[in-house]
């Protein structure tokens, strides 16, 4: 079963990780419905 | 001709009743969970003068160890002395509390910093001792006050406490009964920004001997805002702290772009220099109380010492070139554009594979960069990683995709092309510029040819864009030739005669 | 994990229903990652947050987890993540994760 396919999906990203709106692109080709996208910043 | 890097101030003040006081982990503690175990706990993971001065990261950002020297160290290094702990280095120093607090009460110009009697009569002879003070600066120092006034101020006035050793030493009041932007709390913070930079510009011109007359311009790229309810963040911290230092000849403005600043300021600075708008540009920051003890909370559960306990400041001068300093490649600039995107091989590409690629040069023929410098004896107990570690390998890993390295080389890469951190996580100062001082001298005494310094921001953080944001710049070594203020007579008439002869040529086969 | 981030979080899961969210991470180590983790579905471990005692028990992934890149289309997953893929321990990521999801994830 797809995890992401249909779901309501919030991405906590990381700045010296992988960026929120990188997250984004990739999740949405999944059919996941983004409903927050954020980056943190540990430093 | 490129300007030129004519020598860095880096320095580090020691607060560490500041961490309680001001640091926004404890102060968001003291909000949501006023009686925490962690608030507790804080006192006795505080670290001491002769400790902090004894920390090899400290040693290294003032100048008395070199990156090199720090990495023959195994980490952790908070619990290891360093082989130097001296107040004084090269490149700055590393002042106490006290003093910074009195410091803090001579760059206030608008009577709102005080300073108790007894505290004022044993530090006072120690700021008149200072190396670097003007006249000036100690004709600031204000007589003491009572307990009893401070006490009023903090308790009744919405005053800042200033605490030394866990005694209450002093305010800083409310510059205004309504206006937040004016709060004690935002003017002691830029109060903390303030003198960290000036001791830092003090330092820069002690470092490179120039004459104080001669600074046309500073850029002030520190992360706090300036400014009352109609305008913010108006700034002018630039022009604020040469006030103090006596840069009477100087003008300057704020440069303001989250950890990237002071990346951008050295760009805008080498331009204006390049330009011939100015002969000499410093750009400055000083610290940021917010970020003490940021990740005390992770220090204290693994029972270590609290690390963020230190305001950082740093200066560097831009000059026209002198033939000699390194040189800034002003047209060899990265940047992160609107439209760059935030995958991390397209930032890393356009902050570092983008203008070498214009230069014709491969990611491994830049033999340093200096990306995010963080201390990883902070960031790792954190679960934040070896930031630095962390940026050399995205570089690496781009060369890889860029078929310039080899997969198994990514790890040697670090080593060969990058520095390990030392610098205190002070947002803005860990960025990029720590290392333009010794990287500088590492260029001048022939161990490598060029550098690159990147900076990067989170601009996501202010809300009003998801945009990530960097810059670069690379600095190399010093062709040799020199600006030449004026043309003499003699120029000028070889000049004229090879136009001549020229011109004489084309005529000459214009009738063939 | 920052304060905001947590109350959208909670505000999401009591918006669509826990059972419909999931939590993509991005953190670029493994004790981050299961910090992260661990404040979606047993709580913020730092006692700071709205979600301190709050057991959400969200389905939580890191986005280098290999059930997540089989979804995504691998054109787009190799330009956002690719680089990526080379710098981060992705082997230690992936076991904090699965931790933590075996033990406090509830859908």
């Amino acid at each position: 079963m797809s995890i992401l396919n249909g779901k309501k999906v919030i991405i906590i990203g990381d700045r010296d990780g992988v960026p929120g709106p990188a997250i984004e692109e990739c999740v949405k080709t999944a059919g996941a419905d983004v409903v927050y996208s954020a980056t943190e910043c540990f430093v | 001709m490129n300007s030129v890097i004519k020598g860095a101030g880096y320095i580090l003040a020691f607060t560490p009743d500041m961490v309680m006081q001001n640091g926004t982990t404890q102060t968001t503690e003291k909000i949501v969970n006023p009686d925490s175990e962690y608030l507790k706990k804080v006192p006795e993971h505080l670290r001491s003068y002769e400790e902090v001065l004894a920390y090899m990261p400290n040693q290294t950002y003032i100048g008395n160890m070199t990156p090199d020297e720090l990495a023959t160290y195994e980490q952790p290094w908070y619990d290891k002395k360093a082989p130097v702990c001296d107040r004084y280095g090269k490149y700055g120093e590393i002042m106490p509390q006290d003093e910074f607090l009195m410091l803090m009460q001579i760059c206030d110009v608008f009577d709102l910093c005080h300073l108790e009697k007894s505290f004022v009569a044993a530090v006072k002879p120690k700021a008149e001792a200072h190396p670097l003070y003007t006249e000036d600066m100690i004709a600031k120092i204000k007589d003491g006050v009572e307990l009893s006034e401070i006490e009023h101020f903090v308790n009744d006035e919405h005053a800042e406490p200033l605490y030394h050793e866990g005694k209450l030493v002093g305010y800083v009041k409310r510059a205004h009964d309504v206006d937040t932007n004016l709060s004690a709390h935002v003017i002691h913070e830029n109060l903390v920004s303030k003198a960290s930079c000036v001791l830092s510009l003090l330092h820069l011109i002690k470092a490179t001997g120039i004459n104080k007359d001669e600074v046309d311009y500073v850029i002030d790229c520190a992360e706090e805002a300036c400014g009352d309810m109609n305008q913010r963040g108006g700034g002018n911290f630039a022009k604020a702290a040469a006030e103090v230092v006596g840069l009477t000849s100087a003008s300057g403005s704020d440069v303001r772009a989250f950890c990237a600043a002071p990346t951008h300021a050295m760009i805008e600075a080498a331009a204006l220099v390049k330009s011939g708008t100015y002969k000499n540009v410093v750009v400055c920051a000083g610290g940021c109380t917010a970020k003490l003890g940021m990740n005390g909370k992770d220090h204290v559960k693994k029972d270590m010492p609290i690390l963020e306990d230190m305001i950082g400041g740093f200066a560097v001068l831009v000059s026209e070139n002198d033939g000699v300093s390194p040189e800034i490649a002003s047209d060899m600039c990265g940047r992160h554009t609107v439209g760059t995107g935030s995958s991390p091989q397209a930032v890393i590409t356009s902050l570092v594979a983008t203008p070498l690629d214009n230069h014709g040069l491969k990611i491994p023929d830049i033999d340093k960069y200096s990306p995010e410098m963080q201390n990883p004896d902070i960031t790792k107990p954190a679960g934040a990683g070896d930031v630095p570690l962390a940026n050399y390998k995205m570089i690496a890993a781009l060369a890889v995709k860029r078929g310039e390295l080899q997969k198994a080389d990514i790890a040697n890469f670090a080593t060969e092309h990058g520095l390990v951190g030392w610098a205190p996580t002070q947002g803005h100062i860990p960025s990029g510029v720590p290392a333009v001082g010794p990287l500088c001298d590492m260029i001048k005494e022939g161990k490598i040819n060029n550098a690159m310094i990147i900076g990067k921001g989170s601009l996501f953080l202010g809300r009003m864009t998801n945009l990530f944001d960097g810059v670069s710049f690379i600095i190399q070594k010093n062709s040799g030739k020199a600006e030449e203020s004026s043309v003499s007579e003699e120029q000028i008439k070889s000049l004229i005669a090879k136009a001549m002869k020229d011109f004489a040529s084309t005529l000459i086969a214009d009738a063939e | 994990m920052d304060l905001e981030n947590q109350k959208r979080v909670k505000d999401f899961a009591d918006q669509y229903g826990p059972e419909n969210i999931v939590v993509m991470l991005g953190a670029a180590e493994s004790e981050a990652s299961g910090l992260a983790a661990e404040t979606v579905t047993a709580g913020d471990p730092t006692f700071a947050g709205p979600l301190t005692n709050v057991q959400l028990g969200l389905k939580v992934y890191h986005i280098c987890e290999p059930e997540i890149k089989a979804e995504v289309n691998a054109d787009v997953y190799d330009e956002q993540v690719g680089m990526m893929e080379m710098v981060m321990d992705i082997d230690s990521i992936c076991e904090e994760m699965n931790n933590i999801r075996s033990e406090y994830c509830k859908y």
